[in-house]
């Protein structure tokens, strides 16, 4: 997944290979991993798919159904694998990673502590901030998921920069033997105010301890006790709102939603109109429709956005805290 | 784990090695850029810590010289000596966090007035006191003591206007590492750098006209592999001195550099050279703002500080990318594009500059205006140039999170900017 010094993984002259993790790409909702075989089939709505006509072609192109119906092979990023991976647990999205990975400093040569790893959504974000000569020490205390989690790091190509072991982090704490080394620290866990004390013996002075909680009242308890060993605590809420965008035809003359504001006041309202120069024939009045004036007689065609009516309302608090300088 | 155990070490001495030849980045060295934090966040100043630089507070100039050498999060305070006034460094006092939640104070401010005569010191008195040298939380004491009010107020309102007090008596200074947000908002920008995948050994193609920013942040994340170049339309690159406050090493440095949208799509390699004598007689047709009034703009504010004595020069960032780069990139293509042009039509730009990027590609353009970002996506839909086209814009809030008072700031920026992502794909 992730470029180094001797293989690209972007490139016009990037031809696709057995062996490697391609995300078939059929919208932008539907979309899945597959690694590339010599003998693989993909079956889906359209068809079916042989991996052989893939081998060969770059990546970022369309391929063929034995029906003629096409699909995208893209290159697996940590967006796109946090969109396709087996959920085994509630995972963190875009807007959660990307913040968490700014705020807590990570940058290549890194080394972070995380727990608990869950499915390993922003472990890899983790990975592809620490590369190449940083580390991801990742803890969950589900044997179980330890074991898909690497599984999975195998697929991405990242194992040589996460390492997963089980333990209890809120009962036993983080291993002695990481004292001192870590830049930054991660909670997402039930109670993280028991992992703080030994978070904060992890972490060099002055690094970044972040906790995830979806409760307030484990935000407070958790500030409680940060207050002992850390300063500059802050709580932060951070969500994505998305737009969709569509393009309408419009008959000349006429103004979008000109029939609501007749019933509504009664008449026509001159001041909506706006004056349009001659080139610009897209504008907005204020009610922020798009209004189209045309001497001629075609139909304009106007691109409009408004935002999506379904949207995520919340995932977890992020409460950020930076260890103190005693020394 | 006794294998990474080593591992973990051994990074650990690395790094230290390496950071032997730069200064420590833990550090505040001379020369470096620093920002300080007056009173837990109240005041933000970006400083350089030269040794005649200065900063102010209240009405007096405290000289910067202590903070040199001091580790990043060290905190200071004001302390009067023989010689006046001075920061001197201070060990924070471990707080002891007070276990109930629940206030249990019936006391409330039915009976306060607000006629400015609770406060029996006059500000003369005060400044005597300073004069004698009392240290700022004996004035504070004072304070407390000479109010007719204190007993009054509720615990939490006791609490506020003891904070009140010490942020004017005894202000408190953290010397912290800065960070440049002032033209992106924090989340926004992070945003940027997932969405365009921006990783060590990567080639990131940028559109930054907002002073260095975007080009910092990339080169940060690249941590001295791969590029960032920096494009533009026409023959004038645009600032990007916002790049210094990173306080990079010379690996990362190296690694920022320029070209123009010319340079990187023409046919043939012309030298950077040429292209520029070519350029010089047509003239630039886009309304891009000039080298000049850009620099003004994204000048870092640099707030009460009086430097005395010559500002150490940090080595330049954005070099002319080199003739062999360019054919590296026309050969394979950009491995992501960011772009932050805020004057300027995203369409007009993303049209010329997607075509540099490597087919599944991701890309990410921010706009301050919906409308035009809408027109681009809708256009390369259309165009069939790219795929997974989404419009996204970030959304952040802060809470104060305190016993019994917690609830988001009553301060919030409403406004963060808009974001269209998507991945470059081949058009055949």
């Amino acid at each position: 997944m992730l470029p180094t010094e001797s293989k690209k993984a972007l490139s016009f002259k990037r031809y696709i290979e057995d062996g490697d993790l391609v995300i078939v790409y059929e919208r932008h909702d539907v979309m899945k991993p597959v690694k590339v075989t010599k003998d693989g089939v993909l079956q889906n709505r359209f068809g079916f798919y042989r991996h052989s006509d893939w081998i060969g072609k770059p990546l970022g192109t369309k391929v063929l159904s034995n029906k003629g119906k096409f699909v995208y092979l893209l290159a697996p990023t940590p967006e796109l694998w946090t969109l396709v991976l087996s959920h085994r647990t509630q995972i963190l999205y875009i807007a959660d990673i990307s913040f968490v990975v700014m705020y807590l400093e990570v940058v290549p040569g890194c080394v972070v502590l995380e727990s608990g790893t869950g499915s390993g959504s922003l472990s890899t974000s983790l990975a592809r901030a620490v590369a190449p000569t940083g580390h991801v020490y990742s803890f969950d205390f589900h044997e179980q998921r330890a074991v898909c989690a690497r599984e999975d790091f195998e697929k991405t190509g990242i194992s040589s920069l996460v390492t997963v072991e089980v333990r209890d982090i809120q009962g036993q704490g983080f291993p002695e033997k990481l004292s001192g080394l870590a830049d930054s620290v991660f909670l997402d866990l039930p109670q993280p105010w028991l992992a703080v004390p030994s978070a904060a013996k992890m972490l060099k002075e002055d690094g970044v301890l972040c906790s995830f909680s979806p409760c307030i009242e484990q935000v407070q308890r958790t500030c409680e006790v940060l207050r002992s060993d850390f300063i500059e605590i802050r709580t932060f809420e951070v969500l994505l709102r998305t737009y969709e965008v569509k393009e309408m035809k419009v008959e000349t003359g006429a103004m979008i939603g000109e029939s609501h504001d007749e019933e509504a006041n009664g008449g026509q309202r001159p001041s909506k109109r706006k004056h349009i120069s001659n080139d610009d024939k897209h504008i907005s009045n204020d009610d922020g429709y798009a209004v189209s004036q045309d001497n001629s007689s075609s139909p304009t065609s106007v691109v409009m956005a408004r935002p999506c009516s379904e949207a995520r309302g919340h995932t977890g608090y992020l409460t950020f805290a930076r260890l103190q300088c005693l020394s | 784990m006794e294998k990474n155990k080593d591992q973990a070490v051994i990074m650990s001495e690395n790094n230290n090695n390496n950071k032997a030849q730069d200064p420590n980045p833990r550090f505040a060295s001379e020369g470096c850029s620093v920002l300080l934090d007056v009173n837990d966040g109240d005041r933000l100043v970006f400083a350089r810590l030269s040794g005649g630089a200065v900063l102010k507070i209240g009405n007096k100039n405290y000289s910067l010289k202590p903070l040199i050498g001091a580790p990043f999060g060290s905190l200071f305070q004001v302390e009067t000596g023989e010689d006046g006034s001075f920061l001197s460094r201070i060990l924070p006092v471990k707080k002891e966090s007070s276990s109930n939640n629940v206030i249990d104070d019936a006391r409330d401010n039915r009976e306060l007035i607000d006629n400015n005569e609770a406060q029996n010191l006059t500000g003369e008195e005060i400044e005597a006191m300073r004069r004698e040298g009392a240290k700022g939380d004996e004035i504070i004491e004072a304070l407390i003591a000479n109010s007719k009010t204190f007993d009054q107020k509720f615990q939490l309102s006791q609490e506020k206007y003891k904070l009140k007090k010490q942020k004017k008596y005894a202000p408190k200074l953290l010397l912290r590492r800065p960070f440049a947000r002032r033209f992106l908002r924090v989340d926004a920008l992070s945003l940027l750098l997932t969405m365009a995948n921006v990783t060590a050994y990567s080639d990131v193609l940028v559109v930054d006209m907002v002073g260095g920013l975007v080009t910092g942040a990339v080169a940060e994340r690249l941590g001295g592999t791969g590029y960032v170049c920096n494009t533009y339309k026409g023959n004038s690159p645009p600032s990007v001195e916002m790049v210094r406050m990173f306080n990079f090493t010379d690996k990362v440095i190296e690694r920022i550099v320029q070209s123009s949208i010319n340079e990187l799509s023409s046919a043939k390699t012309v030298s950077p050279e040429e292209n520029n004598h070519q350029e010089g007689v047509h003239p630039s047709t886009s309304d891009m703002v000039e080298g000049t009034p850009v620099t003004a703009e994204a000048r870092v504010v640099v707030d009460d500080v009086v430097l005395e004595s010559k500002i150490v020069k940090a080595p330049k960032a954005g070099a002319k990318a080199s003739k062999e780069a360019i054919e590296m990139w026309k050969e394979n293509g950009f491995s992501s594009l960011i772009m932050a042009a805020q004057d300027q039509d995203p369409w007009a730009l993303a049209k010329d500059v997607l075509p540099l990027l490597s087919y599944s590609a991701p890309f990410a353009i921010y706009h301050q205006y919906l409308q035009p970002l809408a027109t681009c996506m809708h256009n390369l839909q259309q165009g069939k140039m790219a795929i997974n086209l989404q419009i996204t814009e970030p959304w952040l809030r802060e809470y104060q999170v305190l016993p019994s008072r917690t609830h988001p700031h009553m301060q919030m920026s409403s406004f963060g900017g808009y974001v269209l992502s998507g991945i470059r794909i081949s058009t055949t």
